[in-house]
């Protein structure tokens, strides 16, 4: 650990806060109410004229009345009809492929649970990827099927989130807005300039943008090495903004030329927490509670550094199997040394750890090094974050709608404690509002562990395994972990079966929609209520006491629940060595 | 029924613009302005395609500085790439690791008189997280200059020189880690001549 590993780690979240505070607040505008459609808080007209007949054509497309808003169950039932006609002609794609148009390396059809497992995951903005790309998928499928899921997916959450949002701030209301508005607003104000923007930066850097083949070289050597590239910075910039993390290539972001610098690399990590955090500001300028909204930032901040403060000194203190062989790990002297078993040089240690935690806080699953060769430690605290449910800062959406569950429970504890109905902004927080949080927290890690469960002891479990011993049944918790809670990062050692593949589709469907729907639900049920004024018996939600209880909160309830396996996998695994 | 339709038609207009539209306008920009780096980075010499500025590549011979371990198959796999994904505790590893250490110690013994384990860069001997890392630590170039440059009958100080022209330090000089390209590097020794 160097000062300026340390440095890079800082001003990255110095910058993460500098550009997402802005962000949150012009997302809070676009959710507003008449963006660019004339009324409160419009963008001045003339200019803007065609960007508006464009919004009004998509509306009149898809027949919607931009005005009418829909209650909590309808919403949901758009979410859930949009994304089960995706689901057809995603898996559709991948099974013609190899009859289909530019696919220039002449891939064949992609087998159908593979085919099945991988639509669920890009559906779900999971992105777990159980093949490698640049020789499974075809330029058509990458681009037409994958990467527009990308978008859609994060549109998805996105809407999901401002629609719960709303719910928080409205009083006596029954609807909590058109997911059609939501959605296009998500795409085309958000997600869209964003990703030009990264794009644009990406292939500066050196990320390939071609629609040619692989390239052939004669090696110095004379050897022949065929190079695969392809339409890839397009897809990548917005892999990472969307919280996707399906990577163009097999190895992901530690591919040069899907990561090729030190800036890119800032600037992808940088892109895969930007609007997550830019969220939490949004909600708070939604809700008229900016204080609140900092100390929920504050929590999440406070459970990032920590994951650094244990990843790091772990990677670079290195693995045993490095520690005993007597090669030289020090720091220093011309190399970054540590435990460098699937990193890469130009990363060295801390920019690996950097991304480690912030892929596994959002559900981003993108790496930019091999999860699965990081000491036992340091391996530990992905997993440990994906099991608190994608919470810290967490999914575009999906991550803020996920800590409100645990925002309830926090207030719900601390109301126990001074004998009074609990409260969140004013609204009174009764049975069926805990009831919906604690299924939306509890649903996804009680998966986690039957499901990891089933699959150690059963034979066609096994047979995905890769490193034997403990460290085979961390390889199996981390794939039902990361596919439940919709990251999609990966211990890659983890194989494909037709078991694992089915296995892990309904981990990647139930885990995206049980939680969704409990949020809008929640959403749904905060809306209808009045809001009851403050006195000095309610408990302050803008206070550092709050940011203590809602981190105690969350270490409590999935931070627990996560121990026992925890022993049985990474501490054993440490402590045999 | 009516979000059925809704969501057909919103598929066709999505799957236009975002899968098609978009990667056309970016690959449109990338040809026009940066077209070395949208089509792979490739370098050439004397007009032929020898590799990517972004992609190791195999070296065997004595006179040429070599890459780090690989885990793609085969080695270097530019369009197959691979972690090697055994865990911190894992024998396989152990021995991986053992054997590419042995393997440096026969090579680059006999021109770093002295030389013990201790000094081996970890990245020497660990694969990358890619299999095709184009860049090895400062610290295993130095190990390796020695060879070379005796190899190609070179001052040490010439060899040294061109590991430094060919570093690529941390971006913007604070971004990641310094790394020095392979290829780049045998190319301009290459052209430098010797044997």
């Amino acid at each position: 650990m160097s000062g300026q590993g340390i440095a890079q780690i800082l001003v990255y979240a110095a910058v993460l806060v500098a550009l997402g505070y802005p962000l949150g607040l012009y997302m809070a505008r676009v959710y507003g109410d008449g963006f660019l459609l004339g009324g409160d808080g419009s963008l001045p007209g003339g200019a803007f004229g065609w960007l508006r007949a464009t919004e009004r054509g998509f509306y009149r497309l898809v027949r919607t009345d931009a005005k009418k808003e829909q209650g909590w169950k309808s919403y949901g039932k758009t979410v859930l009809i949009f994304s089960l006609v995706f689901s057809g002609v995603l898996y559709g794609i991948q099974r013609l492929q190899g009859h289909l148009f530019l696919n220039p390396d002449h891939l064949k059809a992609v087998p159908p649970h593979l085919a099945l497992n991988t639509t669920a995951s890009f559906i779900t903005n999971t992105n777990w990827q159980y093949y490698g790309g640049e020789t499974t998928m075809s330029y058509l499928t990458q681009m037409a099927g994958l990467a527009v899921q990308n978008f859609v997916s994060a549109a998805v959450g996105m809407a999901v989130l401002a629609a719960v949002v709303r719910g928080v701030a409205r009083r006596s209301a029954g609807t909590l807005g058109n997911f059609w508005v939501d959605l296009y607003r998500s795409l085309v104000y958000i997600l869209l300039p964003l990703c030009l923007v990264v794009s644009a930066l990406l292939i500066w850097q050196g990320v390939p943008e071609t629609f040619h083949a692989h390239a052939t070289a004669t090696t110095l050597q004379g050897a022949q090495q065929s190079i695969a590239r392809g339409p890839a910075a397009s897809q990548i910039s917005m892999k990472q903004l969307g919280t996707n993390g399906g990577g163009f290539y097999n190895s992901n972001s530690a591919v040069p030329f899907e990561n090729p610098t030190g800036l890119s690399n800032f600037i992808e990590m940088l892109s895969l927490l930007l609007i997550p955090a830019g969220q939490v500001f949004m909600f708070g300028k939604m809700v008229l509670a900016r204080r609140h909204a900092w100390m929920v930032f504050a929590a999440m901040f406070a459970v990032f550094v920590i994951g650094v403060a244990i990843n790091l000194p772990s990677e670079q203190h290195g693995s045993a199997v490095l520690r005993a062989s007597g090669v030289n790990i020090t720091q220093g002297n011309g190399q970054s040394g540590g435990n460098m078993a699937d990193k890469e040089v130009r990363f060295g240690q801390a920019a690996s750890t950097n991304w480690t935690v912030a892929t596994s806080d959002a559900s981003n699953g993108s790496v930019n090094s091999g999860f699965d060769a990081q000491t036992p430690a340091g391996g530990a605290v992905p997993l440990v974050n994906l099991f608190l449910g994608e919470v810290i800062f967490g999914g575009v959406g999906s991550g803020l709608y996920g800590m409100f569950f645990y925002i309830l429970i926090a207030v719900f504890i601390a109301g126990l404690m001074v004998g009074r109905t609990p409260e969140w902004l004013g609204k009174k927080i009764e049975a069926r509002e805990i009831k919906l949080a604690a299924l939306g927290a509890l649903f996804v890690p009680t998966m986690v562990l039957t499901m990891t469960a089933v699959a150690i002891v059963t034979k066609s479990g096994l047979a995905s395994v890769f490193n034997h011993g403990v460290h085979g049944f961390t390889e199996t918790l981390y794939a039902y972990d990361s596919q439940s809670n919709n990251n999609g990062s990966a211990f890659a050692g983890y194989g494909l079966t037709s078991f694992s593949a089915s296995f892990g589709t309904v981990a990647l469907e139930l885990g995206r929609w049980v939680p969704m729907m409990a949020a809008l639900a929640l959403g749904g049920s905060l809306a209808k209520k009045k809001i009851v004024p403050a006195s000095a018996g309610t408990f302050r939600t803008d206070g550092p006491t709050f940011v203590v209880l809602l981190v105690a909160v969350i270490a409590l309830t999935a931070g627990l629940m996560i121990l026992p396996a925890l022993t049985l996998g990474p501490i054993v695994e440490g402590l045999m060595h | 029924m009516r979000n059925l339709v809704s969501s057909v038609l919103a598929i066709v207009v999505v799957t236009a613009v975002f899968g098609f539209a978009y990667p056309a306008l970016m690959t449109g920009f990338a040809s026009v302005a940066f077209p070395h780096q949208a089509g792979g980075s490739l370098i050439k010499v004397n007009g032929k395609v020898v590799g990517s500025k972004l992609a190791a590549q195999a070296f065997t011979s004595t006179k040429y500085f070599h890459e780090r371990p690989s885990a793609t198959s085969p080695a270097y796999n530019a369009a197959g790439t691979t972690f090697a994904n055994l865990g911190p505790t894992s024998p396989v590893l152990a021995k991986n690791v053992h054997a590419a250490a042995q393997a440096i110690l026969k090579l680059e013994g006999p021109y770093n008189p002295g030389l013990t384990i201790h000094q081996i860069p970890v990245d020497a001997v660990t694969t990358s997280g890619s299999g095709i890392d184009p860049d090895i630590s400062p610290a295993y170039a130095a190990l390796q200059s020695r060879r070379v440059a005796a190899v190609r009958h070179l001052p040490l100080a010439t060899v040294q020189k061109l590991i430094s022209q060919n570093t690529d330090g941390r971006s913007w000089g604070f971004f990641g880690e310094p790394g020095v390209n392979v290829l780049e590097l045998n190319i301009a020794l290459d052209k430098l001549g010797g044997k």
